[in-house]
């Protein structure tokens, strides 16, 4: 397959990557970039566990092809400065196998940063994008509620 | 008590369970592994406490067939009985045979000694010698001593309940350090994705050849009959080659398969089965009086896995050696079965356990480990990389088989209930590989002249049962006959999925339970107690009852509240559960109040983690889950096809325990699924009065259970 050199802007620096300008963004911040936080869960944008913000929006990383990513602000988990909000996770054993886990602070984190003040339902729906099979549910709301006092 | 531990009585030695390392820590040898259930956590916790020692102080032994003890499988609610026992008797005599050679160091007598913070310190405080000085002085090649009372009070002055450990593995999976198997990166890496059909059994139609001999250049192809595999030096090149060959293959099942719901329960009965008569008590004659007649049928739908991860293997076949990075519950059997299909000497596999994502059962895990050393032992000594797809892990990984049970008995005037019958169709829950005398990997079933998976066996009595878990009532009743019927042909592949058969099986008795209540008069509480003789189960009863405001006015119209019990195997943990919904357009779960009796509570939050996570996963699939197929091949195979529960649609869910330091610690992990289902239904028949005895309790079968009401 042919690659292309590409500018991405991951996490505040700009890397230049050559890959196959169709790959999934998630392959290239996991393979060529090392970022391994985001994860593959479905590839079809159905489960939340490849989130990414792209420019400020938690948006999928498993289907959208790499070349349409310059110019962009990509955000990883790696690159979150949610320390109150990975602190709560902890505090409240919010999680159980963890694997989706990166996904839902990229989607918590965006939320907190529009506004404080959320109640929990509100929370949870700005969270059904993100699938949990273990059932944290609870525990990660709540972790996100009390984020929002930190 | 004498030891009960498999995992002990199968790795007897101490230095089996742990090792000293050169600066004096110690080394925590552990066969059960972590699937998201926060086991290891549990075992250092208490390895913690019987050295009485920090966290710092414990490392764990990397898992692999090398370096810790055989544990068999990770399954069944079983790694804290098993396991904990075992880490908790060998951490106690290794503390003892420390404190016996200070003793002899120090002329001071060993019941004056104790250990703080890795110093061995005498009755004034003072510090008389270290673990770490005296690691030459103690024998790690003794038996563990199996004959001890291992109650906590006998453990002086271990065993003190320190603050719970919180969980070891979370910290780097919440600041997304690479943890999972799906992270691993070894050198030179080839990339795999494996063409399945969404059904085990199938020929690949004519043409194959032709779009086999069209991809890329940047990808090979690897074919054994149907076997597909598609590998490339980048992941992205075989992701996006493997997505177009799929497209372009055609699929053609070998055996017809079942009718979905409503018609899938008659399908069942019809198959030819396996019957077993798993228990049989005549009912006295005092039961041959005047009573009432009463008969149901239930039903639960083929129940996926559905791990958020898809399975993932790697392997590296080179100098004869065959090593295997695998997430699978037992990497023994694992070995063992990919050393059989593959012609290989057991001595020269070695098997790595890495962690993935949650895990409930026999998933695609073992397939997947097959699928990489198969196709590393024609990769000339690169590591294979495999991951399966979406449509893989919903379509060709096992699942929970679909079941169908009839109740019949007699109720009395007086509550009392006689000549109890149960029967129960279903596929067996044991397709693991290795149990059924083959391997039993999907991938080497694929291969050219390969037997057909055989269809699943199941656990017998002393493994709890799989289709006749919970299957015999735990109340007392005047004549008791249960019949089980594992069926003979297989179109959908099942194995074991969380709790097995107890999911029907609760679902149905604690169904039943309620409908007799009801018809009776009597109140669904007292009706269980009258009947239910031990006190631990009694009291998650009334307590679950009485933290749930059982018989409080209910809040408004179409609120109803269900209850159901049961004692997980009949000999695990209690657990009762009150259910209160509300029946609008649709089911809506307001609250699960759950009390859970499991024996001494060795982490108390891990615990509660695990009943909350297993409510949240029962509500889910008793509400929205059913795995859905057609002549070609099983459909849910997205997560739009197959719906699990999103957070807004979840419920509060308040767990609550009762501490038992004086009995052994039970698993919890299992033993509210069958609870939530039956307390949801029976709730939704309080809010509606109508039963609903199919799952899911979708609108679908809401509609058909309302049809069907005798009017």
């Amino acid at each position: 397959m042919t690659t292309k050199n590409l500018a991405l802007k991951v996490n505040g620096e700009v890397h230049q990557v050559n890959a196959n300008p169709k790959a999934p963004l998630l392959f290239v911040l996991r393979n060529h970039l090392n970022l391994k936080a985001a994860k593959f869960g479905c590839g079809q944008g159905l489960c939340g566990a490849c989130y990414v913000l792209l420019d400020g929006h938690p948006t999928q990383s498993c289907d959208v092809p790499v070349e349409a990513m310059e110019g962009i602000d990509i955000r990883t988990l790696e690159g979150l400065e949610s320390t109150a909000l990975q602190k709560l996770f902890i505090e409240l054993q919010a999680g159980q196998c963890g694997y989706c886990l990166s996904g839902i602070l990229v989607s918590a984190t965006a939320l907190v940063k529009k506004g404080r003040g959320h109640s929990r339902q509100e929370i949870a729906k700005a969270l059904d994008k993100n699938l949990c099979r273990c059932g944290s549910h609870g525990r990660i709301v709540e972790a996100v509620y009390r984020a929002q006092e930190a | 008590m004498a030891a009960t531990s498999a995992s002990l009585i199968n790795n007897p030695r101490l230095s089996h369970w742990v090792g000293i390392l050169p600066d004096g820590r110690f080394e925590l040898r552990l066969g059960k592994v972590e699937l998201g259930q926060g086991i290891l956590t549990a075992l250092k916790q208490i390895a913690m406490q019987e050295l009485c020692v920090g966290g710092d102080a414990v490392e764990l032994a990397e898992q692999t067939t090398e370096t810790v003890p055989n544990e068999g499988l990770t399954a069944g609610s079983l790694s804290i009985q098993h396991s904990g026992e075992a880490v908790r008797r060998a951490c106690r005599q290794l503390r003892a045979s420390y404190l016996g050679a200070a003793s002899l160091l120090t002329d001071i007598p060993a019941s004056a000694l104790t250990v703080v913070g890795g110093n061995i310190v005498d009755r004034s405080g003072r510090i008389a010698t270290s673990y770490a000085a005296l690691q030459e002085k103690v024998d790690l090649t003794v038996d563990v001593d199996i004959a001890s009372d291992l109650s906590l009070a006998s453990g002086e002055p271990s065993g003190a309940k320190a603050t719970d450990l919180l969980r070891v593995d979370l910290p780097d999976k919440v600041y997304g350090r690479p943890t999972f198997i799906q992270d691993l990166v070894l050198p030179g890496l080839l990339h795999a994705r494996v063409i399945r059909p969404p059904m085990h059994d199938a020929d690949l139609g004519e043409g194959a050849e032709v779009v086999l001999a069209k991809v890329s250049s940047s990808v090979t192809i690897q074919r054994d009959g149907n076997f597909v595999a598609v590998l490339s030096d980048t992941e992205e090149d075989a992701y996006l080659e493997a997505a177009k060959v799929a497209g372009g293959l055609t699929w053609f099942p070998k055996v017809p398969m079942p009718p979905n719901p409503p018609r899938l329960a008659a399908w069942m009965r019809e198959q030819a089965n396996e019957t077993t008569v798993i228990h049989d008590v005549a009912a006295t004659p005092a039961a041959v009086v005047a009573a009432t007649s009463f008969t149901s049928s239930y039903f639960r739908p083929f129940i996926a896995h559905a791990s958020i991860a898809p399975s993932c293997a790697l392997a590296r076949w080179e100098g004869g050696k065959l090593d295997v990075w695998t997430h699978s519950q037992s990497i023994f059997h694992l070995r063992g079965a990919l050393a059989a299909s593959l012609q290989v000497d057991l001595r020269s596999v070695v098997v790595h356990h890495v962690q993935s994502a949650g895990c409930y059962g026999h998933n695609g895990a073992d397939d997947a480990a097959f699928d990489a050393a198969f196709l590393a032992m024609r990769a000339s000594g690169r590591t294979v990389r495999v991951l399966w797809s979406r449509e893989n892990e919903l379509g060709s990984s096992p699942v929970g088989s679909a079941m169908t049970a009839d109740i019949s008995a007699q109720l009395h005037a007086d509550g009392s209930i006689s000549q109890w019958s149960y029967e129960v169709w279903s596929n067996g829950f044991l397709g693991r590989p290795g149990y059924s005398g083959m391997p039993a990997f999907l991938g080497d079933s694929n291969r050219a002249g390969s037997d057909r998976l055989p269809p699943s066996a199941d656990p017998r009595r002393e493994g709890g049962y799989g289709i006749g878990r919970n299957a015999v009532p735990a109340y007392s009743l005047d004549g008791t006959k249960v019949t089980l019927h594992r069926l003979l042909s297989m179109p959908i592949r099942t194995s074991s999925l969380r709790c097995l058969g107890a999911h029907l099986n609760v679902f149905a008795i604690e169904s039943f339970m309620d409908e007799l209540a009801v018809a009776g008069g009597f109140d669904p509480v007292a009706f269980r107690l009258q009947k239910l003789q031990d006190e631990r189960a009694r009291q998650v009863v009334e307590r679950a009852a009485d933290l749930a405001g059982w018989g409080s006015a209910k809040p408004e119209e179409g609120v109803g509240r269900g209850i159901a019990y049961a004692r997980y195997k009949n000999l695990s943990a209690y657990c009762a559960v009150v259910a209160e919904v509300e029946a609008t357009e649709s089911l809506k779960v307001r609250r699960l109040t759950i009390v859970v009796d499991a024996g001494l509570v060795v982490n108390l939050d891990g615990l509660l983690n695990q009943v909350q996570g297993g409510a949240y996963q029962a509500v889910s699939w008793a509400l929205s889950e059913e795995v859905r197929f057609d002549q070609t091949g099983i459909t849910s195979v997205d997560w739009e096809q197959y719906p699990i529960l999103r957070f807004s649609e979840m419920p509060e869910v308040r767990a609550f325990v009762i501490d038992r330091p004086d009995a052994p610690s039970l698993g919890v992990g299992e033993c509210v699924h069958g609870p939530v289902a039956a307390a949801l239904a029976n709730a939704l028949h309080d809010a509606l009065g109508v039963r609903v005895r199919s799952m899911p309790l979708n609108n679908e079968n809401i509609v058909r259970a309302i049809e069907e009401a005798p009017q």
